[in-house]
């Protein structure tokens, strides 16, 4: 009937929003989780921090096969890298791996990519690799189509020398905002965040989630917005 | 709405470059509406957001409007479209009224000027780029049809548009009857609409309910509807299946 069903054999892409981000310690990854096929949501949870090894992991964007097959492959690289190497990866040689593959197949692949992980040498580190392939090594970095709404933001908040808890609010709270206006991007909040420990993931519903201009609190139905409400809540 | 679809190329079939104005493709769109019978009327439900392209750009559109006493209109697609059409439905009504002759155009009258309306322009190649839900209740019989943006109208139970087409009505196929209470009505609207915010990429959440019965036109306040996400699925989805999403 009408058209805006989108298509729905289109590839799948991940609108997203994806933010890596280094504190004095360690890094906070952080994406949101709806990806999409035309205007259809066809994952409302996916999970676009993928790990790489123990101690790096990968935030994707673009293309969800591209940035599968990517990660995949570093992956494999990465394991027997380290078999070889004795002791865990430098987060510096994934990001190496990853724009090889990135840089020597760019007119195939449509991904962009943060990775971001923890090291003995070097400690937290955040690598941005965008479509093309280049690498950049950055105390914090931003990608999909939601970063368009957080560069002002960031502009004005970003701050080194953060700790753990004030990165990781900072992630959610970028992510969450970014959700707000990006039609592409939704769902929950998802955060790793690394140190010399090892990683820890954590999930934000939208109901631990602050809300933005013109949003209201949610409820259950209208039936007890009228019934708790005084005799005219409806306006004609 | 894809903007994609009807793109620059195909325009030199239409007609004269020297056009004064025409709606080539969207750019403030609103999304799905639904509309159902209930056992005293008609209940439409609708966001109010208007979105541009892929950004949530405005929050507080209202895409539900009384259309004289006994009629309500829904619309999805281009914003600026359906203020016109509005200004048209205002006129049309006024001019009702200034015949103070005791009739008024009931919600058939105003589906069918609707559809001349839509009907016309596309054959002008020139479309209103909306998709319509039109409801009302007079002299006790209730009314519930849709207009589309090339003038495919018709009448049913429950209606929808856009995403609502393929997320709301099969829902509403197995859970409507006749003579639901206005409660059950708003839940099965509800649970439609809470569908469509985890599915539709242009759904917002702040919605409006508006209900027509023999008594008039009540539209609620804007209001939000709470989600779900506490699957354990979710909180771990990719366990045991590294690089999946």
């Amino acid at each position: 009937m009408d058209m805006s069903s989108g298509d729905l054999n289109a590839p799948h892409s991940m609108g997203t929003t994806i933010i890596g981000v280094t504190y004095n310690g360690g890094v906070v990854l952080g994406a949101d989780s709806r990806t999409s096929t035309g205007m259809y949501v066809a994952n409302r949870a996916s999970d676009k921090i993928t790990q790489l090894t123990d101690n790096v992991y990968i935030c994707r964007s673009g293309s969800a096969a591209d940035s599968q097959i990517v990660s995949d492959y570093v992956r494999y690289f990465l394991h027997q890298h380290t078999i070889q190497l004795g002791q865990p990866s430098t987060v510096k040689v994934a990001a190496n791996l990853v724009r090889l593959l990135s840089y020597n197949n760019k007119n195939s692949l449509q991904t962009g990519l943060i990775v971001g992980g923890w090291d003995k040498y070097e400690g937290g580190k955040i690598y941005g690799i965008p479509l093309g392939g280049t690498v950049l090594e950055l105390p914090f970095t931003i990608g999909g189509s939601g970063s368009s709404y957080l560069y002002g933001f960031f502009d004005q908040v970003w701050k080194e020398g953060m700790t753990q808890e004030e990165a990781e609010k900072l992630v959610v709270k970028a992510v969450s905002l970014a959700i707000a206006r990006d039609g592409a991007s939704g769902g929950v909040v998802r955060t790793v965040t690394i140190d010399k420990d090892g990683a820890t993931r954590k999930f934000y519903p939208s109901e631990t989630l602050p809300l933005w201009h013109e949003e209201l609190e949610p409820q259950e139905s209208l039936l007890d917005i009228l019934s708790t409400a005084s005799p005219e809540p409806m306006i004609s | 709405m894809n903007v994609s679809d009807s793109t620059p190329a195909m325009n030199n079939l239409m007609g004269s470059e020297a056009d004064s104005q025409r709606t080539l493709y969207p750019y403030v769109t609103g999304t799905s509406v639904v509309g159902i019978k209930y056992k005293d009327g008609i209940l439409l439900a609708a966001d109010m957001g208007g979105s541009y392209g892929s950004t949530l750009r405005y929050k507080t559109v209202e895409r539900l409007k009384s259309v004289g006493k006994h009629s309500i209109i829904g619309a999805s697609g281009e914003i600026s479209d359906f203020q016109e059409i509005m200004r048209n439905l205002d006129d049309l009504i006024l001019y009702d009224n200034m015949w103070d002759d005791g009739n008024s155009f009931g919600p058939k009258e105003v589906h069918n000027y609707l559809t001349r309306m839509m009907y016309n322009r596309r054959n002008k190649f020139n479309p209103l780029w909306n998709s319509l839900v039109l409801g009302g209740v007079k002299n006790g019989q209730k009314y519930l049809g849709t207009v589309s943006m090339i003038g495919v109208h018709y009448e049913d139970n429950h209606v929808a548009t856009g995403f609502g087409n393929h997320l709301a009505r099969p829902l509403l196929r197995d859970e409507w009857h006749e003579n639901l209470t206005f409660e059950e009505g708003v839940k099965l609207l509800e649970k439609c609409m809470r569908v469509l915010l985890y599915r539709d990429r242009s759904a917002v959440n702040k919605l409006q309910i508006a209900k027509i019965t023999e008594e008039g036109v009540t539209i609620s306040q804007p209001y939000a509807l709470k989600t779900f996400w506490g699957f354990s699925a979710f909180k771990n989805p990719t366990a045991g299946a590294e690089g999946s999403w």
